[in-house]
């Protein structure tokens, strides 16, 4: 096991740099100018422009840039925004919370109801809560987040009233609910599908057979034996689902106005400032990454076959 | 002979073991006496036919394919031109079927019937080109990683590794922001360099799986070459979870599509796009809802269509699912 | 013609019940299944019995309706789509198909168990072994976690698994095939069961291994006096261990005789052919024989015998008659206890 963890841990490096490089390259080689843009529709001043960009490091070659970048990152410093020339790491730690609560709201959600959902519909397969169970996945699935997002705010939030269309306080759970249920919504289908696929498998397994051929009660034989092998893939799905989450964010924050990293993110690809980008993508990333090891480890834990391969 | 032994192969996968210890149809299945036993592909398509989900999800997408190719078919309008003066936020007349009032209008006077026609194109060539371009190169991709293993495979799981820690749409808008003029060539080139590495995946642990198989030592031991035992072998027994994968990639990629275009990163202004369409909505949302209901409805039925379609393929080509 | 369905007929060295009444008795079972293709025909009128201590070998192959009536015995069939649509299964004399969901629930396990081909995907692999056979204890006999955890050990060490104490936390797939199947045999004998239905126990081993399990096996009932049916489609394995043979065919029992006699004197054209399969030392250099054809689809059996289409004595009768089980005798008419087969020609069959 802790060979497997060690492992694991050293794999992650050498992604990670790559990870970063195919950012930082995304960002910085294609086409546009940012410092010019600063100066709108104006022609720009090449001496201001080459001062600003001599200041901000975008002069030399590439690669040294991204070395500054990496030493940098290991100090937390994202640098400064080209726009107002404040830290990008104080903007993005005072965006990270909410969007922290609003994810693990969301989480939560998706994680209860979906698993309740397969479990129902993978347990009484082809009656009627199960087809009512794929439908209804099938058409969140369908529905893109925005568009529940602006459907949701209509309906429930200026048609019915029920809670405030706009967030105005970004860390009120109560107002960041119908955020969170859009946000969740679509890991949710994807979860109570893989539940349920996984239940359905599993319920033919030989070993269920076994099983019930030992007498044990159904419950027993659903809980200790279904769902424990059941929720393993699910389980490593979730690892996925944080970039989902992710990405979902920056979608559902600006629809509600929450004053999260992943509006953060959007306004800084309207005004391309790369500095902010590059932050919040990267630690994103790492994120990312990180939680995909947690699930890994997580996996091996649950399934023994993996521990002591 | 080997196809014959890769027909039986087929269908013993069904059965799964020479003594079937399970109960039921299988029971059934192990004397097929007169018959020839059928290949897994005419099984899965005789078994899809008879789905409603299939036939459904098929009869949209034919006509969502010919809409999409042949928009003139269904609306003379151009969806560009817009008629501010006389069509202002018009309400949508139910009952003009397929006339340019029969949504309504939007903003700019623009027939909201004809944008969602048009609207149709981009979306569809998206799906579709995305899909193609991933499904090719990565299934190439992961099928020599996975047959030839050693460096080959290291270097792919490497690549795709690096790859996967970038979820998709982010990197999307990444990409899609640093350039000014995008075409939907710029997107389909995006999502397809994002979106790869999944089928690639894919492939490769379906061809791994594959190449251990006895009628695949077989082969090799009666001298086939090594683009026989790909092209007759391996392949078409790994290809069922990949079609299963990029059916469903093809909706998901049409949303994210709309996400992008939706964010203003997708297509520029004078392509017609559903998710820009959307975007625009929200600011006439209050007294307008009709601009974005039907861009979305339509949005939404397209999607349906193609992960109704990719559950099918599923159910149909998972044996152990009958 | 007389018709073979009575225990005492049936020599049983190691004795029948106190009254006679035989430890499992299944009476005229029809199982079908109702498929996509059709309705497939499992399982045709089967009778047999078994008695405590005894050991019946039901011999067949693919498709023949073993495993499907061991099922049905146990009850753990899949009821759609499978059906029950005739019969009795008397257990100790109580017809177990009258009997409540949770009353044959209780019997499981602790009156009858069953042990199954696949040892590996047969034992949930996420649970120690340990806990899977302490199980049993917990909840047939409501003990103790660390009560059951002793028994188990118990059980590993009676099943020779080497080192159990240290080994009943380890997982299934930790250990070897061989152990893997004993590890199966002691959850099955862990409550002591009056009966157990073996179905294909030795099938996935070595020939090696395959010998130590059924000593195993063979010893264990001994000792706990049980009634062994041992399913299998290996004439080698059965010779050793089984009192009397029952051979299926398409669902019904087309042969029955003490074990020796099978051996010695074949009674039905398809017993010959399964017999005259086996390679033998002595045909070295002859082509090996294999009966022709292959055994027929469920849904759709044959008119008449079920074996006709294959067998090379195959007469008109054949084809229009159901042959019932008829009493198997001598040239002189002398009785041969236990023996019957299914065939209009068994007098040819058997005596040249």
């Amino acid at each position: 096991m802790g060979r497997y963890v060690a492992r694991r841990l050293l794999q992650m490096i050498p992604v990670f740099l790559g990870t970063t490089i195919l950012i930082f390259l995304m960002v910085n080689v294609l086409p546009g100018d940012p410092v010019a843009a600063l100066w709108g529709d104006k022609p720009p001043d090449p001496a201001q422009m080459a001062k600003i960009k001599h200041d901000l490091g975008l002069d030399l070659p590439l690669w040294q840039q991204y070395l500054h970048y990496l030493g940098n990152l290991a100090h937390g410093e994202f640098g400064v925004t080209i726009a107002g020339s404040r830290p990008v790491i104080d903007e993005m730690a005072a965006a990270f919370p909410v969007t922290i609560r609003l994810a693990l709201m969301a989480f939560t959600f998706e994680m209860v109801v979906g698993i309740c959902l397969g479990v129902i519909a993978g347990i009484r397969r082809g009656k009627l809560i199960d087809t009512s169970v794929t439908i209804f996945t099938l058409l969140v699935i369908s529905v893109p987040v925005f568009v529940l997002g602006l459907l949701g705010q209509q309906v429930i939030g200026t048609q019915l009233g029920w809670v405030t269309p706009n967030v105005q306080d970004s860390m009120n759970v109560g107002q960041l609910l119908l955020p969170a249920i859009v946000l969740g919504s679509l890991s949710l289908a994807y979860v109570a599908r893989l539940t349920r696929t996984s239940i359905a498998e599993n319920a033919r397994a030989d070993y269920i057979r076994t099983a019930v051929a030992k007498g044990l009660p159904q419950t027993r034989v659903v809980r200790m034996h279904l769902l424990r092998n059941s929720l393993i893939p699910v389980v490593t799905y979730l690892g996925t689902d944080i970039g989902a989450l992710m990405a979902g964010a920056v979608v559902t924050e600006g629809i509600f106005n929450v004053q999260g990293v992943g509006n953060l993110l959007y306004e800084a690809l309207a005004r391309r400032e790369g500095a902010v980008i590059v932050g919040i993508v990267t630690v994103f990333v790492l994120i990312y990454l990180v939680a995909n090891l947690v699930v890994d480890l997580l996996y091996a834990v649950l399934d023994p076959r993996i521990r002591y391969a | 002979m080997p196809e014959n032994t890769v027909k039986m192969k087929k269908n013993d996968a069904a059965t799964a073991a020479e003594e079937p210890t399970a109960v039921g149809p299988t029971v059934a299945e192990a004397g097929p006496a007169p018959e020839k036993p059928r290949s897994l592909g005419a099984d899965a398509w005789a078994d899809l036919i008879r789905r409603p989900l299939f036939l459904i999800s098929a009869v949209l997408i034919v006509f969502l394919l010919v809409m999409a190719a042949f928009p003139s078919l269904f609306s003379s309008t151009d969806p560009t031109a817009g008629d501010l003066s006389n069509h202002f936020l018009d309400k949508p007349k139910l009952g003009s079927l397929f006339q340019p009032d029969w949504f309504g209008y939007d903003a700019q006077g623009r027939s909201i019937y004809s944008r969602v026609v048009y609207g149709a194109r981009v979306s569809i060539m998206v799906g579709v080109g995305v899909t193609l371009l991933t499904t090719v190169f990565g299934g190439l991709l992961g099928m020599l990683a996975g047959y030839f293993g050693g460096f080959w495979d290291t270097a792919l799981s490497r690549i795709t590794d690096v790859f996967f820690g970038i979820p998709f749409i982010l990197g999307a808008m990444v990409v899609l922001n640093a350039f000014t003029d995008r075409t939907v060539w710029t997107v389909i080139g995006a999502l397809a360099f994002l979106g790869w590495t999944t089928i690639a995946r894919v492939m490769r642990g379906a061809v791994i799986t594959a190449k251990h198989a006895d009628y695949v030592v077989a082969a090799k031991a009666l001298g086939a070459g090594t683009g026989r035992i790909l092209r007759k072998h391996v392949l078409p027994n790994a290809i069922a979870p990949v079609i299963v994968v990029a059916t469903i990639q093809l909706g998901v990629v049409i949303v994210a599509e709309s996400t992008l275009s939706y964010l203003g990163l997708g297509l520029g202004t004078n392509d017609v796009s559903w998710g820009a369409d959307i975007s625009d909505a929200v600011k006439s949302i209050r007294n307008a809802p009709h601009i974005l209901f039907f861009p979305a409805g339509m949005l939404s039925l397209t999607v349906l269509a193609f992960i109704m379609l990719g559950d099918a393929v599923r159910e149909a080509l998972d044996p152990k699912l009958r | 013609m007389t018709l073979l369905d009575k225990t005492d007929s049936v020599p049983s060295p190691r004795g029948a019940g106190d009254d006679g009444t035989p430890l499992l008795e299944v009476r005229d079972l029809h199982v079908e299944f109702h498929t996509r293709d059709g309705v497939a025909k499992a399982v045709n009128g089967v009778n047999y019995t078994v008695d405590a201590g005894e050991t019946l070998a039901v011999l067949g192959e693919s498709g023949s309706g073993k495993s499907v009536t061991a099922q049905a015995i146990m009850g753990i069939l899949d009821m759609p789509p499978g059906k029950i649509s005739k019969g009795e299964i008397l257990f100790r004399g109580q017809d177990m198909l009258k009997m409540s969901g949770e009353e044959r629930r209780k019997m499981r396990g602790a009156k009858m168990a069953m042990i199954f081909q696949d040892a590996l995907s047969s034992l949930n692999p996420v649970l120690s072994v340990g806990y899977q056979l302490g199980e049993m204890f917990r909840v047939h006999q409501g003990m103790s976690k660390k009560e059951a955890k002793a028994k188990a050990i118990e059980l590993m060490d009676r099943v020779r698994i080497p080192a159990a104490a240290a080994r009943v936390g380890d997982y299934p797939h930790q250990f070897s095939g061989g152990m893997r199947q004993r590890i199966m045999i002691a959850m099955a004998l862990a409550l002591e069961p009056d009966l157990i239905i073996a179905d294909e126990p030795t099938t996935a081993l070595d020939v090696t291994v395959q010998a130590q399990v059924m000593d195993l096996l063979a010893e264990l009932q001994r000792e706990f006096n049980m009634g062994l049916i041992l399913i299998t489609h290996d004439l080698g394995v059965v010779a050793d261990v089984a009192d009397k043979i029952a051979v299926m065919y398409a669902g019904r029992i087309v042969e029955t005789a003490p074990v020796r006699e099978l051996y010695k004197r074949p009674a039905h054209p398809y017993t010959k052919g399964l017999l005259e399969s086996i390679p033998r030392l002595d045909q070295k250099g002859q082509e090996l024989y294999a009966i022709k054809g292959l055994p027929p689809n469920l849904t759709r059996i044959p008119t008449g015998c079920a074996f006709n289409p294959r067998c090379a004595q195959a007469q008109d009768v054949c084809r229009t008659d159901v042959p019932p089980l008829l009493q198997v005798t001598e040239r002189d008419g002398g009785e041969l206890a236990g023996r019957g087969s299914a065939c209009h020609f068994w007098k040819e069959t058997i005596h040249g």
